[in-house]
């Protein structure tokens, strides 16, 4: 799938910043956990944004939902920045159009409430005042995510890890957001259960035309659930590409080096497998300044200006 | 080739409050002098248990039903505490999961090594650090001499999962057990992490019993697997017969439950969830959850079936009047790929 640039892009972020500032001994200590990142993503389509933990994914999903308060750069949601100020109606205009599926299910479900209350709350915040059209709707949606209607009344405690992350899917998705971001929504999950959370995720996404960003270490997952991947490294988006062109031909040596990290089960091959190792030179105030460089069409990496013409001279003689 | 571990037949319960919780349900398996065994299965499969108690770790509500744990001709499952302390950490050592909350956060990386090496009393005090630097070079520590007085929140997660391998070698045990070790951790430090646990076992000669539920990390490191679920091993065999010949429909389950780079189908789910412990199913535990179930299958516990020398797998598919079932289409046509691809 490749996008004409002037194609409308559903949600834009622009050089998007996010620094935290931390204090130790009196000293200033800036960390850069989102740093100069530009992306669009498409409507209808699986956003994944992959890399080690620390690099700044997670982060660049709370900073899209304004979670954070982004330090630098814009978002635009359908041509409109949602960046700005937080005010009652851009809380309201981030809150309809995105949801956020959380990591850990057990954390980020309360225990006080049942199902029903926790899937409903979102209705009630939006203004559906009438239990009995919210319950129907609550139900609607358990249907959906595959729980059963007796399961409205429960508290979360009751359920196992799947079905808790299919309370989480139910809760983002009873709003109709446009656009859900998924951090790591399997990754706290067993092997077995794991398989089917995505195919749940899969089905819903077709059938409810959503458009989801996937945050994700599992480069597996990624790739069969993804459209297009960006790959984070430090702060920075270091390649970005439709998935078969990434994992055909990763350009950036970072990419290289967490592709050729995946564990695959052929015990055959995995015995000769060559694993690379990035370790990247560090860099000074004076080096060359790094910026976007596109490689074809909808495959875009982060790299300095001869790297660029190096890795363009490596792709000519292939 | 001699089995240093036999166990046999064990079986271990946790009394709970709801009742007794049958963790581990007659597991047998040998490890082998050199080789890593590797354990594979869900959290709840008894993996962790079994290995808990070759170790006598048990917490207080479990205790060994029955069967028997032979290590040099000793039965481990009679042993009393005192007598765990010349095995464990000496003889056996174990990697956590959680390099963290393995390493005391308020004592320092060289104190805990030398603490180590002074409690299994290989070197004598005057000589620990020099032997604690030589075990942070060997396990891949930069710098060890600065490293040495640092705390373990001033490391990475990596550099600490290498520390807590490096206490675990400072006895110079016969037996190393991973518990999950890279689970916590990121694929390319996995990477290293396995190709530092594969290089020490080379050197040292050290037997591993490697447990995790990662399909692809199995395939790196292990030479036997031992497939586990609802406290039984289900399957086992070598590594190239369990990716390549696997036969109990759990496998293919584990199998083909997760993507690898070229699925493009829909995954194979396991409907449901693993059986409770508290009542395990009568006959095959799996049974309510395989769809290629048999009428026995509800009824009687499946005995192993041979498929080879090394190859047995516990399902009543194998019988030979059941009728023949094939394995998925997308776990056989990826098994069809890999040996393309290996050319064989």
């Amino acid at each position: 799938m490749t996008h004409n640039e002037n194609e409308h892009a559903l949600l834009e972020v622009k050089n998007l910043c996010m620094y935290f500032t931390t204090k130790k001994r009196g000293k200033k200590n800036v960390v850069k956990a989102v740093d100069d990142v530009s992306f669009k993503v498409y409507a209808g389509e699986t956003f994944g944004i992959v890399g080690e933990s620390g690099c700044g994914k997670t982060t660049c999903g709370r900073t899209i939902i304004r979670l954070y308060d982004p330090s630098a750069g814009d978002i635009l949601m359908n041509g409109k920045s949602i960046a700005g100020k937080m005010t009652k109606d851009l809380r309201k205009e981030i809150t309809d159009n995105i949801a956020m599926i959380f990591q850990d299910p057990i954390a980020s479900l309360n225990p006080r409430m049942t199902v029903q209350e926790i899937i409903g709350e979102g209705l009630k915040i939006r203004g559906i005042e009438d239990p009995a059209e919210r319950e129907k709707m609550v139900l609607d949606m358990l249907w959906k995510v595959g729980l059963q209607p007796e399961h409205a009344t429960r508290y979360p405690h009751e359920f196992s890890g799947g079905q808790r992350q299919r309370i989480g899917i139910a809760r983002a998705l009873i709003v109709k957001p446009k656009i859900v971001i998924a951090d790591e929504p399997v990754s706290a999950l067993d092997v077995s259960v794991q398989a089917q959370v995505i195919n749940l995720l899969n089905s819903l996404k077709s059938e409810l035309g959503l458009t989801v960003i996937f945050i994700a270490h599992n480069l597996s997952v990624v790739k069969y659930f993804c459209d297009r991947i960006a790959v984070m490294y430090y702060g920075k988006l270091v390649e970005l590409a439709d998935s078969d062109e990434l994992f055909a031909h990763p350009c950036h040596p970072y990419t290289k080096a967490l592709l050729s990290a995946i564990p695959l089960p052929d015990p055959i091959s995995e015995r000769t497998r060559i694993r690379i190792s990035y370790e990247p030179s560090p860099r000074t105030d004076d080096s060359e300044p790094l910026s976007y460089h596109n490689i074809s069409e909808g495959h875009t990496i982060y790299c300095t200006d001869s790297e660029f013409e190096e890795i363009m001279k490596e792709l000519g003689k292939e | 080739m001699e089995p240093i571990i036999q166990v046999k037949d064990l079986a271990v319960n946790f009394k709970a409050f709801a009742g007794t919780v049958q963790a581990v349900r007659g597991v047998s398996f040998d490890l082998f002098k050199g080789e890593t065994l590797a354990i594979v299965g869900e959290s709840g499969s008894g993996k962790s248990v079994t290995i808990k108690t070759l170790l006598g770790i048990l917490p207080k509500n479990g205790h060994i039903a029955s069967g028997e744990i032979l290590y040099n001709g000793n039965d481990l499952t009679k042993y009393s505490e005192k007598d765990f302390y010349a095995i464990r950490g000496k003889k056996i050592s174990l990697v956590f999961q959680d390099p963290l909350s393995a390493l005391n956060p308020i004592m320092k990386i060289g104190k805990q090594i030398t603490e180590a090496l002074i409690l299994s009393k290989s070197v004598d005090k005057a000589h620990a650090k020099d032997r604690a630097i030589e075990l942070m070079t060997q396990v891949g520590i930069p710098q060890p001499e600065i490293r040495y007085d640092e705390y373990p929140f001033q490391f990475s997660g990596g550099m600490r999962q290498r520390i807590v391998i490096a206490i675990a070698l400072a006895s110079n045990p016969e037996i190393l057990i991973c518990d999950e070790p890279t689970t916590a951790l990121d694929v390319t430090i996995q990477a290293k992490i396995l190709e530092l646990i594969k290089d020490l076992k080379k050197k040292d000669d050290l037997s591993i019993i490697f447990i995790t539920h990662d399909m692809g990390v199995v395939a790196n490191m292990a030479d036997r697997i031992c497939v586990m679920y609802a406290g039984r091993i289900v399957e086992y065999g070598t590594a190239e017969e369990i990716f390549y010949e696997p036969a109990h429909p759990y496998t293919w389950a584990l199998l083909s439950a997760m993507p690898d780079l070229d699925t493009e189908d829909e995954l194979f789910a396991i409907p449901g969830a693993p059986p409770n412990m508290l009542q395990p199913p009568k006959g095959d535990a799996f049974a309510a959850r395989n769809k290629f179930a048999l009428e026995i299958d509800y009824e009687e516990e499946p005995p192993y079936f041979k498929i080879s020398d090394t190859h047995y797998a516990a399902t009543w598919l194998l019988h030979p009047d059941a009728p023949h079932v094939e394995m998925p289409e997308s776990l056989a046509h990826r098994i069809a790929k890999m040996r393309k691809r290996n050319g064989i």
